[in-house]
């Protein structure tokens, strides 16, 4: 079966028939939405979300006046967009804070969601801000569980209380709780078993628990990874618990993550929390336009226009453009490139914020890694060598190798990719400046003024 | 409690069995109409198994439906039913092929979470109770408390671990593993580990360089790879078939979690992508928790909730 191409390609294709048109008018409407509710199926955005999403904003598109700075198809988009990015809550949310200390926060979720991962990463996020977090091991089913929450709590030179699996769960929180106040906690984090939204006896645990100690604070702990389950799951935890939030893990895979959208629309809580890596400082806030792009597949169009025009310089971008088109593009301007680059926030994100890039780049290596030694290497090399390339030689590699830390083998692997790249963009230039004339008439020319990445 | 019954488990809550009945009987006889494939392709969807899929299976009953001249809901669904169990029973030989007389290595990957340390204690577990003599290696070195956790497993069955500190080489451990397994003439070694997601390329690296060890230190035994995949993924799991089977070659699935509400539909488009067969069911957390796949259990777990 073939692959689906993104939906920034297919609604291209979609509007292309549409341009010129003054308004939206409902058969527009409806072949783009047939568009977008596949994009966002196959992004496992629950079916009875998508649809309800859909009716609305074609409710919403139907009839409205096409901005003259927008085609139809920008015009739809953008509405999609913004829905989408309401839908899943415009402001940011934080974490609740008791006016009488420890808050008490408790993690729940499903089984492997990565509950202890972001109990520990949670607390880590809270003793940089200067507070006094005690972990408490309330998994006392799964093998060798409290013992992952010791060791992190270890590393991160957090405390972590437990009495052993042993103990009924309950009886373990209300002591951590009392080992709190004793202590001078201000945050207690309680980690408990995963267990499935039907398991009546482990969810009247968590019933228990609530009970006893009535948390300021519940997170599902939700797997960006899910399918059209999600919504039971998020359902019934809520259900049972009225949850507070949710914590959205595993999203530095390359998951289109639609369950963030069901778990939202359903429970009516915010997404407070992303996990990013399984490094314990990769914790994100949750940003819905990010968010909102990526379940639909197509880069993150609106906002990287914005947070372009804040960080790049135009005129700089303007010249760059013109540099790239008669291919006397530098290293300099390389290194220049990575840091506006990295000035904007991370490589992949930013690649994926691009439609059409995104799929030409996708052969470039842009590990963040990668980057670090790329610019080490440029930094390495003299004038001379980063306007003409051509004249490294071996003896000016082991040179620059030494300068850098780097090995040879890297250096020949980024002059290589240099010249791949000059190519590239030579390419890309060319087909900008002939579209020049109709900008803004397709989706490519809202990057007329990008200058593109390394 | 039967297989079927722990499968259908999850299914209870959402519906009486009464009312279920009921509805049954009202559609038989239902008529084939634009309604019902529509019904059908919801059913599908809400069962992950993708669009994609979802369309092609419903455009195949479509035009069975006109070549065979069927009239009936319930022969059409019987048709379906059929056709994806056919897709499903095709992927290869279900079960753990376990040579005699030699050493068999199990090497079990799959993303953070999905299940793998725990499919390998109850896997050891079964395997022992067939007479095996079963050897476990601790090749996740990375999550805290990984080792113990195998470890607990271990004990539990009775069978042996090899173990490094943590953080230590993963490509060691399974180094000293194989040899272990051959002094000591183990029938089989299972390999757990460390969860990675499929993008990051220095892990699937990792991964490959596993492999390559395994099969170099182990030229004779047979070998093979388990992808083990959490049944409430979505869409996902395709990219993770995919990419897991670029960086070791995959010899068949586990699919974890099953005793829960999610169907794990995205497995009909992978097998019938890849042509991997799913090797064994995970339904619970319990050590006797691993089953064998029966397609036809499956599909009918997939349309238990449909009153089609
Ligand atoms: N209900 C249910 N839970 C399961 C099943 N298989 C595994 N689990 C649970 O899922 C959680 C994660 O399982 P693990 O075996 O630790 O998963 P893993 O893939 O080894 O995880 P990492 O090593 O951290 O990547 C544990 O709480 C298991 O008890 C299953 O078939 N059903
Ligand atoms: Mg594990």
């Amino acid at each position: 079966m073939a692959v689906f191409s993104s939906l920034a390609d297919r609604l291209q294709e979609t509007f292309r028939k549409l341009t010129g048109k003054g308004k939206l008018t409902e058969a527009d409407i409806n072949e783009a939405m047939r568009e977008v509710r596949v994009a966002l199926l196959e992004a496992d955005v629950s079916y009875k979300v998508a649809k309800d999403f859909i009716a609305k904003v074609s409710a919403r598109a139907v009839g409205s006046k096409v901005l003259n700075t927008l085609t139809p198809g920008q015009q739809v988009i953008k509405i999609v967009h913004e829905e989408l990015v309401a839908l899943m809550g415009s402001e940011q949310a934080k974490l609740a804070v008791s006016s009488k200390p420890p808050t008490v926060v408790m993690m729940v979720g499903l089984q492997g969601t990565g509950k202890t991962t972001s109990a520990a990463k949670i607390a880590n996020n809270l003793q940089k801000q200067g507070r006094r977090p005690l972990l408490v091991a309330a998994d006392i089913y799964r093998p060798a569980a409290i013992k992952q929450l010791e060791v992190l709590g270890e590393q991160l030179k957090i405390p972590v209380f437990s009495l052993g699996d042993k103990e009924k769960a309950v009886k373990i929180v209300r002591a951590g709780i009392e080992h709190a106040q004793k202590h001078g906690n201000d945050y207690v984090i309680i980690d408990t078993a995963g267990r499935l939204h039907i398991d009546e006896n482990l969810m009247t645990e968590l019933k228990d628990i609530q009970a006893a100690v009535n948390p300021h604070e519940i997170l599902l702990v939700v797997d960006a990874m899910a399918g059209q389950d999600a919504v039971n799951v998020a359902a019934a935890f809520n259900q049972e618990l009225k949850i507070d939030g949710l914590v959205l893990t595993k999203l530095d895979g390359d998951t289109r993550g639609g369950a963030a959208l069901s778990a939202k629309a359903v429970t009516g809580c915010p997404i407070k929390f992303v996990g990013m890596g399984e490094k314990m400082d990769a914790l994100e806030p949750f940003y819905p336009e990010r968010m909102a792009s990526r379940i639909l597949g197509m880069g993150d169009v609106l906002t990287l226009i914005e947070k372009a025009q804040k960080t790049i310089d135009i005129d700089k971008a303007k010249e760059m453009q013109a540099k790239i088109r008669t291919a006397q593009f530098t290293f300099d301007d390389f290194l220049d490139q990575i840091e506006q680059m990295q000035k904007m926030g991370n490589m992949q994100d930013i690649l994926g914020m691009i439609p059409g890039a995104a799929k030409q780049l996708k052969d470039i290596s842009i590990d963040e890694k990668d980057l670090v030694r790329t610019k080490a290497i440029v930094q390495s090399m003299t004038q001379e060598e980063r306007e003409r390339p051509e004249i490294i030689n071996s003896s000016r590699k082991q040179r620059i190798a030494k300068g850098s830390g780097a090995q040879v083998q890297h250096i020949n692997r980024l002059l290589k990719q240099f010249e791949q790249f000059k190519k590239m963009m030579k390419q890309f230039a060319n087909t900008e400046a002939g579209k020049k004339g109709k900008k803004g008439k397709n989706l490519k020319g809202f990057f007329g003024n990008m200058p593109f990445l390394p | 409690m039967g297989l079927l019954n722990k499968l259908r488990q999850g299914l209870g809550k959402t519906k009486s069995n009464l009312s279920e009945r009921i509805q049954n009987v009202l559609t038989l006889g239902r008529k084939i109409d634009e309604s019902l494939y529509e019904e059908l392709e919801e059913v599908l969807i809400l069962g992950d198994v993708g669009v994609e899929t979802s369309l092609a299976l419903v455009e195949k009953l479509r035009s069975r439906a006109k070549e065979e001249k069927i009239k009936e809901a319930d022969q059409l669904m019987g048709l379906l039913k059929e056709e994806i169990a056919v897709i499903l029973a095709s992927g290869g030989e279900r079960g753990l092929q376990i040579e005699p007389n030699k050493l068999n290595i199990i090497l079990v990957v799959g993303v953070n979470g999905a299940g793998k340390t725990t499919t390998i204690g109850k896997m050891s577990y079964n395997l022992k109770n067939s007479g095996y003599k079963v050897l476990l290696a601790a090749a996740d070195t990375f999550r805290a408390a990984a080792i113990e956790q195998l470890g607990i497993w271990g004990e539990r069955v009775g069978v042996d671990m090899i173990a490094q500190q943590a953080g230590s080489d993963p490509g060691a451990v399974v180094f000293d593993a194989c040899s272990a397994a051959i002094s000591r003439k183990a029938d089989v070694l299972i390999v757990d580990t460390a969860g990675r997601l499929q993008n990051k390329a220095n892990l699937m690296a990792e991964l490959n360089k596993i492999n390559k060890i395994i099969e170099r230190e182990a030229p004779e035994a047979n070998i093979q790879v388990l992808l083990v995949l959490d049944a409430s993924t979505g869409q996902n799991a395709i990219s993770q078939a995919r990419l897991f089977s670029q960086a070791a070659p995959l010899s068949g699935l586990v699919l974890t979690k099953l005793d829960g509400t999610a169907k794990g539909g995205v497995i009909i488009g992978i097998i019938n992508e890849m042509g991997l067969p799913v090797k064994l069911i995970g339904v619970g957390e319990g050590i006797d928790d691993l089953k064998d796949f029966v397609p036809e259990d499956f599909v009918q777990v997939l349309f238990e909730e449909a009153n089609i």
